[in-house]
């Protein structure tokens, strides 16, 4: 199989995506789990329900907002403005941001659960063994949500693979830059290069099964029915 | 019973928590050495007390000294991590992603090294454990788990033992592997343990003193023999209702294989047990086992028969049946008799009786 440098171009820089993105989802989802998991705040569902926005939103809602607040008119767009970064959008730091919040769900959920099925006792047990909160939460919670947190990086890696209308609308479609995976498929499908598009679709198509395999086989549950 | 929190050697607690369904609100002083058991229905409020005073709890208003020093009052309320205690669950709660060595070590690590009163290999030989430490914990049995889990508790040198029915969630096995680890413990510790428990037998082989509770409230705290025989409460009145005498051995008959112990100048035998001679033991009298006579019995094949004084006559769940309380010495052991023997032999508060003893357990 022989790709082009561009289609070159666009493999690297979603996998670069991706793990840049699943490494900051890992550091939001992993406390914010914990909080959900653990606080019995009365508006604690509006959270929920906010974190579980991107799973029913169409992505190009979600990027078209996305794109309004981080452009230079709007109120994120001119705090990087005024910080000297300049604006994110049409950027890979774009890229990143709306990346995580399209698939905080992925990852957000499965831990959440994981946090869950442990219970109080375990962390009681510790506390009493002289384990201090912090000490509990690192030597007792985040070793038993374990396969939750594998479970929520690596679908939250493999939905980053996938996306396509937040990363548009986000990202434009510039090659080299912004242009990722799944744009590049779309462009050789509007040009009739079929063979082209093929290659790619078949790659992403085997890989993210290989993934999934990985998953189900290793932790012998089933990780999307959690969600 | 000295109530003055800051009185060493004491531990002094009271309690008050409201939650959907359930009230505790307690409020007692126990010794600050020795086997408490909190005994109680299921229900009663055994486990939340052991939590507020473990700190697991949030009570509405709480109170704790132990010996001279305060966890908890209006103006301070030590962390959980912070309390010298060792908690035992009904359930052995290891943690499944160590191994037995490392649930021993997690808080035998955590406490300064200069704290450490037991070693890590008298504590796991003590428990028999040695060869399970590179164990899976999975792969143990309930029995072997509860043992790890008092180890691991043990480690970190508690200046006060908590254990909520660790004996519950076994099977006939489990419990019979670890009584007789439970039983020395009690006896070798030199700190105070409060023992839950619904168990009218454990109470009697390994309680001291003894703090009752029904639906959230105290009904009764004070020593063990004094409450097991108080006909106002519920115990005295259970089918197995006994008393616990502490009893010292003064012979050995080799003859005829029996042991006698003594206690406030009463003689009973039991089957010989090698015992020394000296030996501190606890004998366990139950009330239907002790009939009551004006004259000393002769020619009768019952042998342990004894002076008693009748402190009082109380009618028992059973309307035919009289629950009589007699002293000897000190001590105090309960009689359940029928309505009609009281009747006849005139039996009445201060007589001088013998009691005639058909069965004698020897506890510890």
């Amino acid at each position: 199989m022989e790709f082009s440098q561009l289609d070159l171009q666009a493999i690297w820089l979603t996998i670069r995506l991706a793990s840049v993105t699943t490494l900051l989802l890992l550091c939001v989802a992993t406390p914010l789990a914990w909080w959900l998991a653990n606080t019995r705040w009365r508006y604690r569902q509006v959270v929920n329900a906010l974190v579980a926005l991107p799973l029913v939103l169409p992505p190009t809602v979600l990027g078209f907002y996305l794109l309004l607040v981080l452009g230079p008119k709007g109120w994120i767009g001119q705090l990087t403005e005024s910080l000297g970064i300049g604006v994110l959008p049409f950027t890979f730091s774009g890229l990143v941001i709306g990346s995580v919040i399209y698939s905080l769900p992925f990852a957000v959920q499965p831990i959440q659960n994981a946090f869950l099925t442990i219970g109080r006792r375990p962390l009681e047990v510790a506390a009493t063994l002289r384990a201090s909160p912090w000490d509990r939460f690192l030597s007792v919670a985040l070793p038993l949500a374990k396969p939750g947190l594998i479970t929520g990086a690596v679908l939250g890696f493999a939905h980053t693979l996938g996306e396509f209308g937040v990363v548009l609308m986000i990202g434009g479609n510039i090659p080299g830059q912004t242009q990722v995976l799944s744009m590049a498929i779309y462009d050789h499908v509007e040009a009739y290069e079929y063979g082209a598009a093929h290659r790619l679709a078949a790659g992403m198509l085997g890989f993210s099964f290989i993934v999934l395999l990985t998953l189900y086989w290793r932790t012998s549950q089933r990780p999307l029915e959690r969600l | 019973m000295n109530t003055n929190p800051l009185n060493n050697q004491h531990i002094t607690a009271c309690f008050k928590l409201k939650r959907k369904e359930f009230q505790l609100d307690v409020s007692f002083t126990t010794p600050g050495k020795g086997v408490t058991a909190l005994f109680g229905p299921s229900g009663s409020g055994k486990t939340t007390l052991l939590r507020c005073i473990a700190g697991l709890e949030n009570p509405d208003r709480a109170r704790f000294f132990i010996n001279g020093q305060c966890w908890h009052d209006e103006n301070k309320n030590l962390a959980v991590h912070r309390r010298p205690i060792a908690y035992v669950f009904q359930e052995p709660s290891l943690f499944p992603h160590l191994n037995v060595r490392e649930n021993m070590a997690y808080g035998w690590r955590r406490i300064p090294k200069q704290q450490r009163k037991l070693r890590f290999d008298d504590v796991s030989a003590w428990l028999g454990l040695e060869a399970f430490l590179e164990r899976k914990t999975e792969e143990l049995s309930g029995g072997q788990r509860q043992r790890v889990a008092i180890a691991r508790a043990l480690l970190t040198s508690p200046e006060l033992l908590l254990m909520d029915e660790p004996l519950a969630s076994l099977d006939v096995n489990g419990k019979a592997e670890i009584l007789p680890y439970l039983e020395s413990l009690c006896q070798q510790l030199d700190i105070p343990i409060f023992y839950v428990s619904h168990s009218p037998e454990e109470v009697q082989q390994l309680a001291d003193h003894l703090i009752l509770l029904e639906q959230g409230h105290v009904t009764g705290a004070g020593d063990l023999n004094a409450l097991l025989t108080d006909p106002e409460l519920a115990i005295a009145h259970f089918e197995e209702a006994a008393a616990v005498l502490e009893a010292r051995v003064v012979n050995h008959d080799k003859e005829f294989h029996l042991t006698s112990l003594a206690f406030d100048g009463a003689q009973v035998s039991v089957s010989y047990n090698g015992l020394p001679l000296g030996h501190k033991a606890r004998l366990r009298i139950c009330a239907r086992d002790v009939s009551l006579a004006l004259v000393e019995p002769q020619q009768i094949s019952i042998s342990n028969s004894f002076a008693v004084r009748v402190v009082s006559l109380d009618p028992d769940r059973d309307p035919s049946q009289l629950l009589v309380r007699c002293e000897v010495g000190g001590q105090h052991l309960l009689s359940r008799i029928t309505r009609r023997s009281v009747h006849l032999l005139k039996i009445k508060i201060g007589d001088l009786l013998y009691a005639q003893v058909k069965s004698v357990a020897l506890m510890k």
